[in-house]
């Protein structure tokens, strides 16, 4: 196999863009291309297919972090992690990450699962061999989170294995039992040719039950034991249905067997228990899924904080255990874990997640800080402050949580089908074996078999699959394309959506701002700043780098957090810090100066600028018929031209988290669906009060805890898409159970007329299941 | 007659079987990373 020679513009290893005749794009990925070469792995660029709206896989500086406490030590001596892997691009990855891994002494298993996209690490020897490991696959460009063992053993899915169990016991008796049905259905055609007496047909019917009720016994109990809690709280579901009709149904087959009766409808029971049990593994699995992978995208960003001792050495703890009055610090580049005030130190925080402002604000001793911010200057010494107490976090806590109270209960689709349909079967049951008991007289087990008939006919089993069976598909596929839906409820919820109130950084807009593009520019001077931005992590000084290309860092580097950096006579930084000359231009926005000792000072300005596909998504959005609005925290000069980009008429600035909720309360008043999409600490309230939620998987950990779904990738197209295959997969949910009431009231008068015997009940359940299930794969071939 | 005795004891015993490999396999881990198992039947691994 031999891959396309990257064009010369595109780096070696990441394939991201670079300088025109550069072959990679920056150091880290070079040494990782010259690491994999080295190896002998090189056949891994040729091998790989790079999916562009994943992650690029350019090394980034590792995280100095402490991996002992996710690390389990077992009883022979070998030490285990687990880590969700950011980047898996294909299969060709996990060869190149297990081929590393395979060169590395002591290492008993380092084996990548690509479903869940986790690395599983054994190893002998020291517990903190880990890190180097961890580093070694890190600095290949991808990136490692690890799992806490404890929290991934407690979630670990016990119900899924024994859901499999009851579906492959299920399976092998409905298999066996129709293989003897079938010879009974024959033999009785065939009675008329002498050719099966009675008791072959007995004997028969003695092993289909002997196969049939420990099985049904077995892989009945899920539905059993759901029925029996519905009804213990006066309530019924789907599940009572079923478990009705299968327990009645095999109990009069019972008794048809032991008097040498004619029918028995063991196959029918245990068929009816197999369809339901895909449905039932198929929907736990996908939800299951998407669940654990947002809450692993969120373990991910917990980390541990740095709590000072009366010592004045620092020790690292996780976050939860943090009293009021701990003092914590935080190095450059670290998120806050807490809320706090400043004791020492000034710094700019990034507070876009927080806020949603787009530029960093200064802090300094006495200023009130936030989780969630991050610290892009010098290290701060933070005194953690009482939880609860005015805080923003506690104030969004509270918020949420009276927003999820006022939020009406959704009643699915399924259950509102379910509450009339359960009813309406029960009776018509009863009153097929009252009249033909009391009115036509026949003897009562005649009576109950042709009731149990009806049962059977009614089983609500391809209505059971209706539902669930389209959400495992679109559940799929979304999840496929990057998004997890975390809600069970929240495709039926996004199917009614009318109107969209989007968040405005981070959300709309990229969370990074680049330089404003200007054909004359002095590359030189671009070249200098850089080399001064290299040693910042100001998000304006990385946009500067990222323009620039890499550069040396300068000597003698001195931040002065707030203003600017300092290289000898070299200054970058505000207005005020470099450009002490007097200025004509009123600043458009956010901008850099660089100040040269002999030169004119220049100018650096940057925008924030829309995700790649915003306008795109807005236009699709629209075509859907919704109402778009813009909601944002930020000030109104920053939020208008992104509303007038877009074409958004109604858009709002400088909101709280309180007003934010009140505008989305005030749009469910008058009757709208909302779907929110947020991705700051200031939107969650929001997200929670609007009827669906969405966030990128950059957005705050609150947020994403609340909102329905979270879609990963730099793209905002997921929203458009989400809407559209939600509303498809109602319209197919519709279908599915139109097809099955519909079949149901075509079979009903058969059964109620006696007509029914355990072939035609058989066929008819396993077809209109067939049916529903093939309607609803129709949903996969489609493209979006 | 006797024979559809014999058959259905041999049915349920290569059944009962099937089906205890299955379990076997389901409690060993092998449904646990299906598209990593499609993807790894491409590797040709010359190294191991």
């Amino acid at each position: 196999m031999s891959a396309p020679a990257p064009t010369p513009s595109t780096c070696l290893h990441c394939n991201l863009p670079t300088a025109r005749g550069r072959r990679f794009c920056c150091p880290g990925c070079a040494a990782a291309y010259e690491t994999i070469q080295t190896l002998g792995l090189g056949r891994y660029y040729a091998q790989r297919i790079l999916d562009p709206t994943l992650r690029a896989l350019r090394p980034e500086p590792a995280e100095r972090r402490d991996l002992s406490r996710f690390t389990a030590t077992h009883s022979d001596g070998t030490h285990e992690l687990i880590l969700a892997i950011d980047g898996l691009q294909c299969g060709a990855c996990v060869w190149l990450i297990e081929s590393v891994l395979a060169g590395q002494p002591g290492l008993l298993a380092g084996r990548v699962n690509m479903t869940t996209r986790r690395l599983r690490l054994v190893w002998r020897g020291a517990a903190d061999r880990a890190v180097s490991l961890v580093d070694t696959i890190e600095s290949l460009g991808y990136r490692l989170v690890p799992f806490d063992a404890v929290s991934l053993a407690a979630a670990s899915d016990s119900t899924d294995r024994a859901l499999i169990r009851a579906l492959a016991v299920a399976g092998f008796a409905a298999g066996n039992v129709m293989l003897l049905s079938i010879g009974i259905w024959a033999g009785e055609v065939g009675r008329l040719l002498h050719d099966m007496g009675p008791a072959t047909r007995d004997l028969l019917h003695w092993f289909s039950a002997l196969i049939a009720m420990p099985a049904i016994a077995y892989a009945g109990m899920p539905f059993f034991k759901s029925a029996a809690a519905a009804l213990r709280q006066l309530r019924t579901n789907m599940d009572v249905p079923i478990s009705l009709g299968v327990i009645l149904v095999t109990g009069m087959s019972l008794v048809q067997t032991t008097q040498g009766g004619a029918h028995t409808y063991f196959d029918s029971a245990i068929t009816l228990l197999f369809f339901l049990l895909i449905g039932r593994v198929l929907d736990h699995r996908a939800r299951g899924q998407a669940r654990a992978t947002a809450e692993q995208l969120l373990t991910l960003r917990t980390s541990d904080v740095a709590v000072m001792r009366s010592d004045g050495s620092t020790e690292r703890r996780s976050q939860h255990v943090i009293v009021p009055g701990d003092e914590i610090l935080v190095g450059l580049g670290e998120r806050i874990g807490v809320d706090g005030v400043v004791e020492r130190g000034t710094s700019l925080l990034d507070a876009s997640l927080v806020t949603g402002e787009s530029l960093p604000t200064a802090a300094a001793p006495g200023s009130q800080v936030f989780a969630g911010t991050l610290n892009l200057g010098m290290p701060l010494t933070i005194r953690a402050t009482a939880t609860g107490n005015g805080t923003l976090l506690a104030e969004c806590a509270r918020l949420i949580e009276a927003a999820e109270a006022r939020r009406s209960g959704f009643v699915v689709l399924a259950d509102r089908v379910a509450r009339r349909y359960a009813p309406a079967v029960h009776i018509t049951a009863l009153l097929t074996f009252l009249w033909w008991y009391l009115a036509a007289g026949v003897s009562i087990s005649q009576a109950l078999l042709t009731a149990a008939a009806v049962l059977i006919i009614t089983c609500p089993c391809a209505l059971a699959l209706a539902v669930p069976m389209v959400q495992v598909i679109a559940t799929g596929r979304l999840f496929r394309s990057g998004m997890l839906l975390k809600s069970p409820t929240a495709l039926e919820r996004l199917a009614n959506v009318d109107t969209v109130v989007f968040d405005k950084t981070g959300t709309l807009t990229e969370p990074t701002m680049p330089l404003v593009i200007e054909p004359d520019r002095d590359q030189a001077a671009l070249r200098v700043a850089a080399s001064l931005a290299a040693g910042s992590r100001h998000p304006l000084a990385r946009s500067l780098l990222a323009a620039s290309g890499p550069v040396a860092v300068a000597d003698d580097l001195i931040e002065h957090a707030g203003q600017g950096l300092q290289a000898g006579d070299v200054r970058l930084g505000s207005r005020e810090f470099a450009a002490s000359c007097t200025d004509y231009r009123e600043a458009e926005g956010p901008e850099l100066w660089l100040a040269r000792p002999g030169q004119q000072p220049v100018c650096f300005r940057f925008a924030e600028t829309l995700r790649r596909d915003a306008l795109e998504t807005v236009a699709r959005l629209r075509s859907l018929g919704l109402d778009l609005r813009l909601l944002s925290g930020d000030h109104a000069t920053a939020v208008a031209p992104i509303a007038a980009a877009l074409g958004i008429e109604h858009w709002q600035a400088e909101h709280t988290p309180v007003q934010k909720v009140a505008v989305v309360e005030a749009l469910a008043r008058s009757g709208r669906k909302v779907l929110m999409v947020g991705d700051g600490l200031n939107d969650s309230p929001s997200l929670a009060a609007a009827s669906v939620s969405a966030s990128p998987a950059s957005a705050a950990d609150i947020s994403q805890t609340v909102a329905d779904v979270v879609f990963q990738g730099n793209l905002l197209a997921p929203v458009a898409t989400l809407i559209e295959v939600a509303r498809r997969a109602r319209s197919v949910m519709r279908q599915n159970l139109a097809l099955s009431i519909g079949y149901n009231s075509l079979m009903v008068p058969l059964a109620v007329a006696g007509f029914v015997t355990p072939w035609l009940a058989a066929a008819a359940m396993s077809s209109s299941s067939l049916l529903v299930m093939a309607n609803s794969f129709r949903l996969r071939g489609r493209s979006t | 007659m006797n024979v559809i005795l014999y058959l259905l004891g041999a049915s349920l015993i290569l059944g009962g079987g099937g089906l205890a490999i299955f379990l076997w396999s389901l409690r060993s881990g092998q449904y646990e990373d299906l598209e990593g198992a499609a993807n790894r039947i491409l590797f040709d691994d010359d190294q191991k």
